[in-house]
C-alpha cells in the first residue's frame, strides 16, 4: 500500500477491490481514482459489477479483498450509516420514498430522529434553494413526478453534506428538461468542490458532463478515460467488448389492416396512487411501431393493463384485436387472438425470480400453447420435456447468457432475463405485440439485440406497441411516435417529423401543474 | 471476529434437506437440557420419550393413528402455505368435519347399511371444506385476512361441538355424561391391521400425500399455486385467478381437515366428545413446515411431531413430569426448523479480519 501526501492524494482512491459471490467475481481487482471537484462517471452494461462496486464504496457490501483510501487514509466501510459519516451519500436508482408521506417527513426518516420536522422543512427548502431543485416540502410524495422524487433523494443526501454523491442512473427516469436541471444541479457540486459518482449507461451525457469516466466489464477495469477525448463508439467498444450493432429500421410506408384498435378508452385508477386513462385513441396497423412515450407514473403501466387484459375494461369495443373486440377479455383469451405481452418489471410479474426458465416460459404460455405443453387432458399435466426444449430454443435464438442448463430466472443478469422474456414472445410469433419498457435496465448488448428483434417482428407483418421513457430508443424504433402524459395519449406523429424536443414538450406540456412549479422557480 | 450471515447465489439444496434434521438435533440437544433442569436424567429422558415408543408393536399403531390427522391436515395446508393463503384454522375445520360427519350416526343409531361410512366421509370432507370457505369468502369479497378470520373460527367451531355434546347431540343413557351414544359398528373406520388399533386414516393420509405431491409436480395446477404462492402479479399476468386459488386452497385444505376430523372420530374415539384433538390442527402447521411444504416430506414430518405426542404421554407414565412437554419439543422444533431455514438462503461466515479489529478499538 502506498501513501501519498494528503494535498496530492484523491479525494477517494480504491485499489485492487474484489468480490466474490462464491466462485463468481462481481468485483476483480478494481482501482479507481476520484478528484476533488470531479464528476467522474461509472460506465459497465447490466452485471458488469456496477452495483457491486458502488454498493462496497457505500458499506452496502464488504469487499473479499482490496483497500478503499478515503482523503489518503485507508479506511473500512461496515455500514452505509459509516459511509455517511466518512461524506459519502448516495441517491439509489429505484427510489425509497414513502408515497403516503410528506416529502419533509420522508427526509426525516433518514436524518437523526431528534431533530424537529419544522427544521427539516426549512432546511429542505433552504436546500432546495440553492441548488436549483425546487421542491415544496409540504408536498405528499404520492403527487409528485419522478424528477420531484430524484430531488427529494438528493437533497436528502445533500443535507448530509457529504463530500461524494454517488447517483445510480439518474437520468434514466427524467425528461430531457429535467435532465437538464439535474446536470445544472451537479454542475453547482462541483464547483463548490465535492465530487460526484454518476453511474450511466448514456454516453452523451457522460461526454457532456464528466471529467473522468472508468469502464468496467465483466468485473473489470477496462478502460479509464477523459469522455471528452473518445467517441460514443469507442466508449461502446469498452463497455460491450465489440462494436454495438446498429438497429436496422423498418420503411415507414407500407403498412397493412389496422390490427390494434383502441376507442376512446378510460379507465378510473385501481389504487389510490394510479394514474387514471382518459379517452385512450390509437390504432396500429401490421408492419407499424408506435412508440408510447411519456415520463414514468403518466398512465403507462395502467395502459398496459388495459390493453393486456390482465385487468379487463368494462366497454367490450373499446378495445379490438385484429377487427374482434376484446375489452372484456383476459390476457389468456387476448393471446389466443394472436397477441403477445412484455411487462416492464421482470421480477414478479413478467417472470418469478425463483422458478427456472423453463418455467417462466410455461408462465406466458400455458394457455396457448396448451396442445404443445400440456398433456393428459383435464388433468393437465406438464409436458417437461418440450418445455424446456422450446426454452433451449428461444435461449440458443435470443442469445440469452445463463449459467447451467434451465436456471432460475432470478440468477440471470437483467439484460439476459429481458432478452428470454421477449424471446418467449416471439417465439409464438404474434402478430401484436405490446411492450412496457422493452429495455428498462437493459445492458446496450441486449437493447440493441431487443430493439432489432422488435423492427423485425413489425418487419415480417406485425403490429408493435412500445411503451419506452427511452428517446433514443424511440427513434431508433418508431415508425409512428405518441406520447402519453397524465392518463392523456397525444395524436400519433410519424417518427419523422418529431424532434426530441418536440417530444419533451408534449412529455411535460400537457402537464401543466408541473410545469407551473418549475418555471416558477426558474432562475 | 464477528459472524456474518451472507446471501448465497442460489438457495443450497444441501442445506433445504439438512436443514429439518440439523433441527431436529438441536431440538433433542435442547431438550436434554430441559430434562436436565427438570432433575431427570437427560438421555435416559429422552430415550423414554422418543425411543421407547417405537419398540413396541402396539405403540406404533399408536404413531399410525396420530400421524394420520397430522399428515392428512398438513398436507392440505401445504397448498395454502405454498399458495400464500394462511390457514391458520384447520383445527375449527378438524372439528366441523367431525361434527357433519358424525351426523348420520349420531341422527340414526340404527341404520346399519355399508353406505354409511363413505356417507360420513364425504360429509365430513364438505363440512370442512365449507368451514374453511368461510374464511376464503370473506378473503376474496372483502378483503379480510385470513389468519385471522380462520384462527377465530377454531373457537367457534369448538364451542359448537360442546354445546352438541352438553346439549342436543348427548347420549340419553350416557349417565350425563357430555358424549354422543358410540357410532353403530358399520360407522367405524376399521382397523388395517389385527396386531393394533390403526384404522384406514393412515392410508387417507399416505393416499392424499402422494396425489398431492404429484399435483405439486407435474400438473398445471399445482404450478399455478406455485407462481401464484410467489407473486400474484405474475400469475395474473399468465392469466391465473388469484380468488380462484384462495377458494381452491381454502376448500381443498378445508376438506382434508374434515376428513381428518372424521376419520378421528369414526375411527379412534368411536363417540363425539367435547374435545376430540389434541390440537391437531395447530401442529399440522409444524408438520407442513418441517415437511419443507412438500407433500413427501410431510409424511416423515408427521411421524415425528406424532412422536412427539406419544413421548409425552410416556413421559408423563414413566417420568411424571407434565405432557405439556410434549408442547415444548412441538415449539422446539417450529423454532428451531425456521431458524435452520436461514442456511438454505445465507451461509454464515466467521471473519477474522485484523484490519477490522482495528477498526473497532479506534
Amino acid at each position: 500500500m502506498t501513501f501519498e501526501g494528503v494535498e496530492a492524494s484523491p479525494l477517494l482512491s480504491v485499489r485492487g477491490l474484489s468480490k466474490l459471490f462464491g466462485s463468481f467475481a462481481a468485483c476483480d481487482a478494481i482501482d479507481l481514482d476520484i478528484g476533488h471537484g470531479e464528476i467522474h462517471a461509472l460506465l459497465g452494461e447490466n452485471g458488469a459489477g456496477k452495483s457491486t462496486l458502488v454498493k462496497m464504496l457505500f458499506g452496502v457490501l464488504q469487499p473479499t479483498a482490496g483497500t478503499i483510501s478515503w482523503e489518503g487514509r485507508p479506511v473500512v466501510i461496515p455500514s452505509p450509516g459509516e459511509a455517511r459519516r466518512l461524506g459519502v451519500g448516495m441517491v439509489f436508482q429505484h427510489f425509497s420514498l414513502f408515497e403516503a408521506l410528506t416529502v419533509a417527513e420522508n427526509i426525516a426518516l433518514s436524518l437523526d430522529p431528534r431533530t424537529p420536522l419544522a427544521k427539516i422543512a426549512e432546511e429542505t427548502a433552504t436546500v432546495s434553494k440553492a441548488y436549483g431543485l425546487p421542491l415544496d416540502p409540504s408536498a405528499h410524495v404520492a403527487d409528485l413526478s419522478v424528477g420531484e422524487r430524484q430531488r427529494i433523494e438528493i437533497i436528502r443526501a445533500l443535507l448530509q453534506n457529504p463530500k461524494l454523491i454517488i447517483l445510480d442512473e439518474p437520468t434514466s427516469v427524467l425528461t430531457p428538461q429535467e435532465a437538464e436541471r439535474l446536470f445544472e444541479t451537479l454542475m453547482r457540486l462541483k464547483a463548490e468542490g465535492r465530487s460526484v459518482l454518476y453511474i450511466s449507461h448514456r454516453l452523451e451525457e457522460v461526454q457532456r458532463i464528466c471529467d473522468r469516466a472508468t469502464v468496467l466489464r465483466h468485473g473489470k477495469v477496462t478502460g479509464d478515460c477523459d469522455p471528452r477525448k473518445e467517441t460514443p463508439a469507442s466508449l461502446a467498444r469498452m463497455m460491450v467488448g465489440t462494436e454495438v450493432a446498429e438497429v436496422q429500421r423498418a420503411d415507414a410506408g407500407a403498412f397493412g389492416d389496422v390490427l390494434v384498435e383502441v376507442a376512446k378508452v378510460s379507465v378510473a385508477p385501481r389504487t389510490p396512487f394510479a394514474v387514471s386513462l382518459k379517452d385512450i385513441s390509437l390504432k396500429v396497423r401490421a408492419g407499424e411501431v408506435l412508440a408510447i412515450a411519456g415520463v414514468a407514473g403518466n398512465g403507462q403501466s395502467e395502459l398496459f393493463d388495459a390493453l393486456s387484459g390482465e385487468y379487463p375494461i368494462s366497454d367490450d369495443d373499446g378495445i379490438r384485436l385484429r377487427g374482434k373486440p376484446v375489452g372484456r377479455l383476459r390476457i389468456n383469451g387476448r393471446r389466443l387472438l394472436g397477441a403477445g405481452f412484455v411487462p416492464e418489471e421482470r421480477h414478479g410479474h413478467a417472470a418469478v425470480s425463483a422458478l427456472s426458465l423453463s418455467d417462466n416460459l410455461l408462465l406466458a404460455r400455458s394457455r396457448s400453447d396448451k396442445k404443445a405443453f400440456l398433456a393428459g387432458g383435464p388433468l393437465s399435466i406438464l409436458r417437461r420435456d418440450a418445455i424446456l426444449s422450446a426454452s433451449r430454443r428461444i435461449c440458443s435464438i435470443m442469445d440469452v447468457r445463463k449459467s447451467g442448463d434451465d436456471p432460475a430466472a432470478g440468477s440471470l443478469s437483467g439484460g439476459n432475463l429481458q432478452k428470454f422474456i421477449v424471446g418467449r414472445e416471439l417465439d409464438r410469433q404474434p402478430s401484436v405485440l405490446v411492450v412496457n419498457q422493452p429495455t428498462w435496465g437493459v445492458d446496450a448488448g441486449a437493447a440493441s439485440r431487443i430493439r432489432q428483434a422488435l423492427v423485425d417482428l413489425a418487419k415480417a407483418g406485425s403490429a408493435v406497441i412500445v411503451i419506452s421513457q427511452d428517446l433514443d430508443e424511440i427513434f431508433e424504433i418508431a415508425t409512428t411516435i405518441a406520447v402519453i402524459s397524465d392518463g392523456k395519449l397525444s395524436d400519433p406523429y410519424p417518427a419523422g417529423e418529431l424532434t426530441l424536443e418536440q417530444i419533451g414538450l408534449l412529455m411535460g406540456g400537457i402537464h401543466e401543474r408541473h410545469s407551473g412549479v418549475e418555471t416558477a422557480h426558474a432562475h | 471476529m464477528r459472524i456474518e450471515l451472507q446471501k448465497r447465489a442460489n438457495t443450497s439444496t444441501l442445506f433445504s434437506i439438512l436443514s429439518p434434521l440439523l433441527a431436529l438435533a438441536l431440538t433433542l440437544v435442547a431438550g436434554a437440557i430441559m430434562f436436565g433442569l427438570l432433575g431427570k436424567s437427560p438421555l435416559g429422558a429422552l430415550y423414554i420419550y422418543f425411543v421407547e415408543p417405537l419398540l413396541d408393536v402396539w405403540s406404533l399403531h399408536e404413531l399410525a393413528i396420530k400421524a394420520a390427522p397430522l399428515i392428512l391436515i398438513a398436507v392440505g395446508l401445504s397448498i395454502c402455505f405454498r399458495s400464500n393463503n394462511w390457514n391458520i384454522g384447520a383445527e375449527g375445520q378438524f372439528t366441523i368435519g367431525a361434527i357433519t360427519g358424525s351426523i348420520l350416526p349420531v341422527l340414526n343409531p340404527e341404520w346399519h347399511s355399508p353406505l354409511i361410512l363413505p356417507l360420513m366421509l364425504v360429509m365430513g370432507m364438505i363440512g370442512g371444506a365449507l368451514y374453511a370457505g368461510i374464511p376464503a369468502l370473506l378473503k376474496t369479497r372483502f378483503n379480510t385476512n385470513e389468519i385471522l378470520t380462520s384462527l377465530m373460527l377454531v373457537y367457534i367451531a369448538q364451542l359448537f361441538l360442546d354445546w352438541l355434546v352438553r346439549g342436543p347431540w348427548r347420549d340419553p343413557q350416557g349417565y350425563n355424561f357430555p358424549q354422543t351414544k358410540s357410532f353403530q359398528p358399520e360407522a367405524v373406520l376399521p382397523e388395517i391391521l389385527d396386531s393394533g388399533r390403526a384404522h384406514l386414516g393412515i392410508i387417507f393420509a399416505l393416499i392424499a400425500a402422494v396425489a398431492l405431491w404429484f399435483m405439486m409436480r407435474f400438473m398445471l395446477k399445482g404450478f399455478q399455486v406455485s407462481v401464484l404462492g410467489q407473486s400474484e402479479r405474475a400469475g395474473r399476468f399468465a392469466g391465473f385467478s388469484a380468488r380462484r386459488m384462495v377458494w381452491f386452497s381454502m376448500l381443498l385444505s378445508g376438506a382434508l381437515a374434515g376428513l381428518a376430523g372424521i376419520s378421528e372420530v369414526s375411527g379412534s374415539i368411536g363417540h363425539v366428545q367435547p374435545v376430540i384433538s389434541p390440537g391437531y390442527g395447530f401442529t399440522a402447521i409444524i408438520v407442513a413446515f418441517l415437511g419443507r411444504l412438500n407433500p413427501l416430506g410431510i409424511i416423515a414430518s408427521g411421524f415425528v411431531l406424532a412422536l412427539t405426542y406419544l413421548g409425552g404421554e410416556a413421559a408423563q407414565l414413566s417420568l411424571s413430569i407434565s405432557d405439556k412437554v410434549s408442547r415444548v419439543f412441538q415449539g422446539l422444533i417450529l423454532f428451531f426448523v425456521l431458524s435452520c431455514d436461514t442456511l438454505i438462503h445465507y451461509r454464515i461466515r466467521l471473519i477474522f479480519n485484523p484490519s477490522t479489529a482495528q477498526e473497532g478499538k479506534r
